[in-house]
């Protein structure tokens, strides 16, 4: 029997060789030295200066001159690496030699191995040596004016106080904009002419606060709501007024974007999914309940966390309207000291929150796959 | 009066017409066939029975009653239709078992142990007792397949949609689902189901229906349909189908 879509191949067997001649350069690996080398003497130099800018004494010194020993140290585990990488190099040029082709190309998989070591190491290493060298730049100044520890804790207290309004701040506004979002997401893919003007209602609602720069919003609603005096919220002390404000404030913006996260996610549940629920017998709402928001909502969690990150990190804008949060209070001891280290201090504070926080979600997301997922 | 009756049924997507007068009877205890070439209109025609799908003019009346139109409940229609999918469509961010008490939970009102219970036993009786916790994507496509059956069956539906529920299967799955549909036409399940596996249709129907571009061009009992067919069209279809193959 002929085929015509066989035929069209070229007849015959065609001999197999090889794309690309096979060599063990020594090139790769001899650059990934010398560059390994350049980095890790680039890194003890600006270690040295970094070192000889340090205005402190006592256990201080001590325990920075360790750290500086320290990392002066493990910055050798990248020339250490280049140095393995040439060692397998001679090794595939043996292997070659001998004519083994297999294994010099076992050996050389080996230098390529170790030279992404080295590259990522290296890298870290440069970021390292810059770093200490911003620090000690302008004779230390830089780091006495951003990082000093000592004026960085001046009154940790005062600001762990005020880390905890930003923290009631996000609390309070992720869960309402979980539920919120959801609803709006919900309300904007209702099907059917009779929703038309609920859909229009939502739709109306993502465009106007995506498009408001949120420090605009905080604006309006914070001040403005307090100025005009609103009911309910004017009745209430002025703390807890100014709270709830920022709190709806913050509720209206991060609401329209998670809003559009949790639609993409409704949209990517395949029909069939919804078909099988109702051919069940499910209603329309157990269907959603039980079927697609379900699964919406674990493949838009990455997205999700995203924009709770941003929230909670945007908890600080409401210092522009002078609630007392952790930036607030780092800007008044800045006024005090003419010095932004507490500033910095606020930011690690923000840091000790958010990076477990992703990291937790990421792991849950990840547990989630490996049991749903086929093996 | 037949159990299941579609009078006169219409439907169309747009301008297409799909289902174009379709007269069809289920009694109770049959197993009908529905065959036909790809496109011709069998997933459309079930799923207006099982109210998926509105029907533009026609009546679909079961045990006597009207459940086409408006002001139908259509979910208590389908808690007596089952409809089982050609692509199973399992709940795929729930275990095997929790797929299975969803509905009778839901919608029944079951308690989560009875409901736990009765999903374990329909499990076992399939003999997937041991995936109850799995979830299914770690199960073959027959085992899911399988599951998706007794999904429907948990509801206990006095009428029983089958769409293809073995083409998404490699041929050493087909059997397996196979022979638990045979099981239930045993049991006297009433069933209407499309097939593209002639002698399954064959062996396990009480009636075939050759369906052709959204009209019932044939029917009879299967003895009469694959080896005496009176129409031009069936001849030529059924002979496509030897030809490759699959009779
Ligand atoms: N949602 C829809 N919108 C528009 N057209 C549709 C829709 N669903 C089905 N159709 C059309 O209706 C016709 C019948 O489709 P149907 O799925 O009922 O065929 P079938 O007999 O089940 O075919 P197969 O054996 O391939 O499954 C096809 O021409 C198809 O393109
Ligand atoms: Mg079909």
């Amino acid at each position: 029997m002929t085929s015509p879509l066989l035929d069209a191949a070229p007849p015959g067997a065609r001999p197999r060789r090889a794309v690309r001649p096979f060599r063990a350069s020594v090139v790769p690996a001899a650059a990934g030295l010398v560059a390994a080398v350049a980095v890790t003497v680039a890194l003890w130099a600006a270690l040295r200066r970094f070192d000889g800018t340090l205005g402190i004494t006592g256990t201080g010194l001590a325990v920075t001159r360790v750290g500086e020993l320290a990392i002066a140290l493990a910055a050798l585990a990248v020339p250490a690496y280049a140095i393995g990488a040439v060692a397998a190099t001679r090794r595939a040029r043996r292997h070659l030699a001998a004519g083994d082709v297999p294994a010099a190309r076992i050996a050389m998989e080996d230098v390529r191995a170790r030279l992404w070591v080295v590259a990522g190491l290296g890298v870290m290493a440069a970021i390292v040596a810059f770093l200490a060298w911003f620090l000690s730049a302008n004779d230390g100044r830089v780091r006495d004016v951003l990082f000093d520890w000592s004026k960085m804790w001046v009154g940790p207290s005062a600001l762990a106080r005020g880390f905890w309004l930003n923290v009631r701040l996000f609390l309070a506004a992720q869960a309402i904009v979980l539920v919120w979002a959801l609803f709006v997401a919900i309300v904007r893919q209702l099907p059917g002419r009779s929703f038309g003007p609920a859909r229009t209602l939502a739709i109306a609602y993502t465009d106007v606060f995506r498009g408001i720069p949120s420090i605009i919003v905080i604006y309006l609603v914070v001040l403005g709501f307090a100025l005009a005096e609103v009911p309910p919220f004017a009745s209430w002390d002025p703390d807890t007024q100014r709270f709830w404000l920022a709190v709806l404030a913050l509720v209206l913006v991060y609401g329209a974007y998670v809003a559009e996260v949790y639609r993409a996610g409704l949209d990517s549940v395949h029909p069939s999914q919804t078909a099988a629920a109702r051919s069940l017998g499910l209603s329309q709402w157990q269907t959603l309940r039980h079927v697609v928001v379900p699964q919406a909502v674990r493949r838009v969690l990455p997205p999700l966390l995203n924009d709770f990150v941003a929230l909670q990190k945007d908890t600080a804008l409401v210092s522009v309207v002078g609630l007392l949060d952790i930036l607030n209070v780092a800007n008044l001891q800045k006024n005090k000291y003419f010095d932004l280290s507490p500033v910095t201090g606020a930011a690690l504070f923000f840091l000790v929150i958010t990076i477990p926080f992703t990291r937790l979600v990421d792991h849950l997301i990840h547990r989630d796959q490996q049991r749903t997922r086929a093996g | 009066m037949a159990f299941l009756e579609l009078r006169g049924v219409h439907k169309s997507f747009g301008d297409v017409e799909v289902l174009r007068g379709i007269d069809l009877d289920v009694e109770e205890h049959q197993v009908v066939c529905l065959i036909g070439p790809s496109g011709c209109g069998k997933s459309t025609l079930l799923r207006c029975v099982n109210a998926l799908e509105p029907i533009q003019s026609g009546e679909i009346r079961l045990g006597g009653e009207r459940v086409s139109g408006r002001g139908v409940d259509v979910d208590a229609l389908r808690q007596d239709v089952g409809l089982v999918f050609q692509s199973y469509n399992l709940f795929p961010h729930m275990t095997v078992t929790e797929n299975v008490m969803l509905a009778p939970r839901k919608v029944l009102g079951l308690g989560a142990a009875e409901a736990r219970a009765r999903a374990h036993e329909l499990l076992a009786r399939i003999g997937l007792y041991e995936k109850r916790d799995e979830y299914p994507d770690r199960l073959s496509g027959g085992q899911q397949q399988r599951v998706a059956i007794v999904r429907a069956l948990a509801m206990q539906p006095r009428l029983l949609l089958l769409d293809e529920v073995t083409s998404a299967l490699d041929p050493e799955l087909v059997s397996e689902v196979l022979s638990l549909v045979e099981q239930l036409a045993a049991e006297g399940m009433t069933m209407l189901l499309a097939t593209h596996e002639m002698g399954f249709a064959r062996d396990v129907a009480s009636k075939i229906c050759f369906l052709w571009q959204g009209r019932i061009e044939e029917e009879g009992p299967p003895a009469a349909i694959f080896s005496d067919p009176q129409r031009e069209r069936t001849r030529s279809f059924l002979r496509s189908i030897i030809e490759a193959g699959r009779l």
